[in-house]
């Protein structure tokens, strides 16, 4: 975990540094969602090197990302959260999905590794519901013949701060049981009947780790650095798949992207033999007829650079590229939406 | 008096000198009185606006929750129905145990710093628990997080649900699961953060005891205990109280160590290994990421509320303290 921390600090002080000079070039700032801040950073960092702008993103979370946009105080907002149409076109706003990342339950079970213990969503939910107790429940050990489980006491930690993670982890569990949807819904923070809270990705990883019998859910990268005990579960075609690249691509390609006005789409609980049921996109949102043009359209380029060469970068830090056939109607999105002063669109369909 | 005295001698070019020295020593001096009456003046101002922007932030909450705000336990983001209840309760009960582990230690580690320690060790002990006041709360909070939770899980929470199956009132109060984390570790965090304001202040006030006052007490044959008790402590009882408020004051607003080992759950229990909330956790937990009006505002008048929980906590302390010397002056 530390190794990579310091990297991700070390890319942020760089972007930092870097933008100090090179003033002439077309400056482009952005503010939201903390889960793709890594990508962000890395990819403003080799945007710059390669054509001298710089983009200077701040991580103060999804709410405050859609803030800053309704208030157009910075180039573009980011959010875990998509807007409805219908909030997009009161605030004037287009918004596409960036990234893709995996939201994964992880537990902490003695003779219990990672992908040994499957769940559904409907044992997920009742388990966060705090209906199911033990771990030797009923509904446990039918999906579960094989493994060992005693009667330990289940500890749920959850997000304590308001969270795009939490906000696609409760729309999951909502999708899945009626209960759920019923007693809790799904919101960036809701009101937990069970558990403990921790702050961030990294607080609920540390709970997990550290509290016997716990179960939690945080974004994959920190499942797989803090080598957590991750869990497989069902999906809507009722196949079981374990949490990796290839389950979040298949979710992500089997959204029906065309069909969602304002790509409003969230990619919990998806068709496909092979989809991870609690896979998440991370939105940009730009408004369709911003003030400053130019930097407007440095942004746009900016994520056409990150749609075509990020890809790799994206890889190595446990994000998703998004497919290509989605990157294609981004672009048409674009062409159509985003428009200058004279009414031309600012970036070209291609 | 020497104005009037010198007059008579003074020619008219000296005089008028004289009165220019005068108005100008004036003029320093009134210039000095109002720069130091707006400098306690802008206190007034900076607080009350304080007051003012808070309760502006709230009106949305209050209109939408008025005093039910106060007893409702409810903290639902998804319909926008919340209550301060169980943060409030959270914040009580942490300081609470805080103040139980912190007043005696903290007033006993500085009686043996001014009365029993040898000398040679008197200064580095008193650094080291100056030193604890100078961590970083953030610090407090890994430490806790990391050390302290683990530790209580496997060890001593296990123990306590253990002893105290069996006793009315103390099973409830330690019943399990032991998660490790919760409403006993931020406390006994919270102890160990304000232990070494009251230690310092403590054995800072010990040391203004007229060394003669002790010499006495010791001559007419009182004990070490006897001389604490009934000299050294009645003397400084006005400082160590302010103390204990101090530390009190800032137990009560701690945020960072409380929001990582308090286990953030918007929920009374009557058990102290479960997991719970503060005030202040909350605020710094939820504000980044609340949208709509009455979240946020719901938040604010949070922070309201802890304001007027500190203040009446001060206002009595400075009531205890007004009592006491009274009682004293009769």
């Amino acid at each position: 975990m530390l190794p990579k921390f310091l990297k991700r600090a070390a890319v942020a002080a760089l972007s930092l540094a870097a933008s100090a000079q090179l003033a002439f070039a077309v400056d482009i700032s952005g503010a939201g969602a903390t889960f793709p801040y890594p990508i962000y950073a890395k990819w403003a960092e080799a945007y710059k090197k390669e054509t001298g702008s710089s983009m200077n993103y701040q991580s103060i979370g999804s709410g405050g990302g859609i803030k800053q946009i309704k208030a157009r105080t910075v180039t573009f907002g980011a959010s875990d959260q998509p807007l409805k149409a219908e909030d997009l076109e009161a605030a004037g706003l287009t918004q596409w999905p960036q990234v893709i990342g995996g939201i994964v339950p992880v537990v902490n079970l003695d003779g219990v590794a990672p992908g040994d213990l499957t769940l559904n969503g409907d044992a997920l939910a009742k388990i966060f519901l705090g209906e199911i107790k033990t771990w030797d429940d009923p509904a446990i050990k039918k999906l579960n013949p094989k493994a060992k489980l005693s009667s330990q006491a289940i500890a749920v930690a959850h997000r304590s701060d308001g969270s795009g993670t939490t906000f696609n982890f409760t729309n999951y569990l909502s999708k899945v049981s009626a209960d759920w949807k019923t007693k809790v819904g799904e919101n960036s923070a809701v009101e937990w009947p069970v558990g403990l809270g921790a702050k961030g990705n990294e607080g609920v990883a540390n709970t997990v780790a550290n509290t016997k019998g716990a179960i939690g859910y945080v974004e994959y990268a920190y499942a797989k650095q803090n080598k957590l005990t991750y869990v497989k579960l069902a999906n809507k075609d009722g196949k079981v798949v374990a949490p990796t690249s290839e389950s979040f691509q298949a979710a992500a390609s089997n959204a029906d992207w065309a069909k969602s006005p304002g790509f409003y789409q969230i990619l919990t609980d998806e068709p496909g033999a092979k989809s991870w049921p609690i896979t998440a996109a991370t939105f940009i949102l730009l408004p369709k007829q911003p003030q400053d043009a130019a930097a407007a359209a440095e942004a746009l380029k900016f994520f056409g650079w990150a749609f075509a060469k990020g890809g790799k970068a994206a890889e190595e830090l446990d994000y998703i590229p998004l497919p290509e056939s989605v990157v294609a109607l981004i672009k048409k999105s674009w062409a159509a939406n985003v428009k200058g002063a004279d009414g031309k669109p600012l970036a070209a369909a291609n | 008096m020497s104005d009037f005295a010198l007059t008579g001698m003074q020619s008219g070019a000296a005089k008028t000198e004289r009165a220019r020295v005068l108005a100008k020593l004036s003029f320093h001096d009134a210039f000095f009185r109002r720069v130091t009456f707006s400098a306690a003046f802008t206190v007034l101002i900076l607080l009350g606006g304080v007051i003012l922007s808070l309760i502006e932030g709230s009106i949305p909450a209050i209109r939408a929750f008025g005093f039910g705000f106060l007893a409702s336990q409810s903290w639902n983001p998804v319909t926008d129905n919340f209550g301060a209840l169980p943060a409030v309760y959270g914040t009580v009960v942490t300081s609470s145990i805080a103040m139980l582990v912190a007043v005696p230690v903290g007033i006993g580690v500085a009686v043996f710093l001014t009365e029993l320690c040898p000398h040679p060790l008197r200064r580095p002990i008193g650094m080291a628990i100056e030193l604890l006041a100078g961590i970083p709360s953030i610090i407090y909070g890994i430490w806790g997080l990391f050390i302290l939770a683990p530790f209580l899980q496997q060890h001593v929470q296990p123990a306590l649900i253990s002893i105290f199956a069996g006793a009315p009132g103390l099973s409830t109060l330690f019943a399990g699961p032991p998660y490790g984390i919760g409403m006993l570790t931020a406390g006994l965090i919270l102890g160990v953060m304000v232990l070494p304001f009251i230690a310092s202040i403590s054995r800072d006030v010990f040391d203004t005891v007229p060394p003669v006052l002790k010499e006495a007490a010791s001559g007419v044959g009182c004990t070490t205990w006897e001389v604490m008790r009934h000299v050294v402590l009645p003397y400084t009882k006005t400082g160590v109280i302010g103390g204990v408020m101090l530390g009190l004051g800032r137990a009560l607003g701690e945020t960072m160590a409380v929001t990582f080992v308090i286990g953030n759950a918007h929920k009374i229990s009557g058990s102290l290994l479960a997991p719970g909330t503060t005030i202040s956790a909350t605020i710094a937990n939820e504000f980044t990421e609340a949208v709509g009006d009455v979240y946020t505002s719901a938040l604010v008048e949070l922070g309201l509320i802890l304001f007027i929980i500190t203040f009446f906590v001060l206002a009595g302390a400075r009531l205890l303290l007004l009592r006491i010397e009274s009682k004293a002056g009769a």
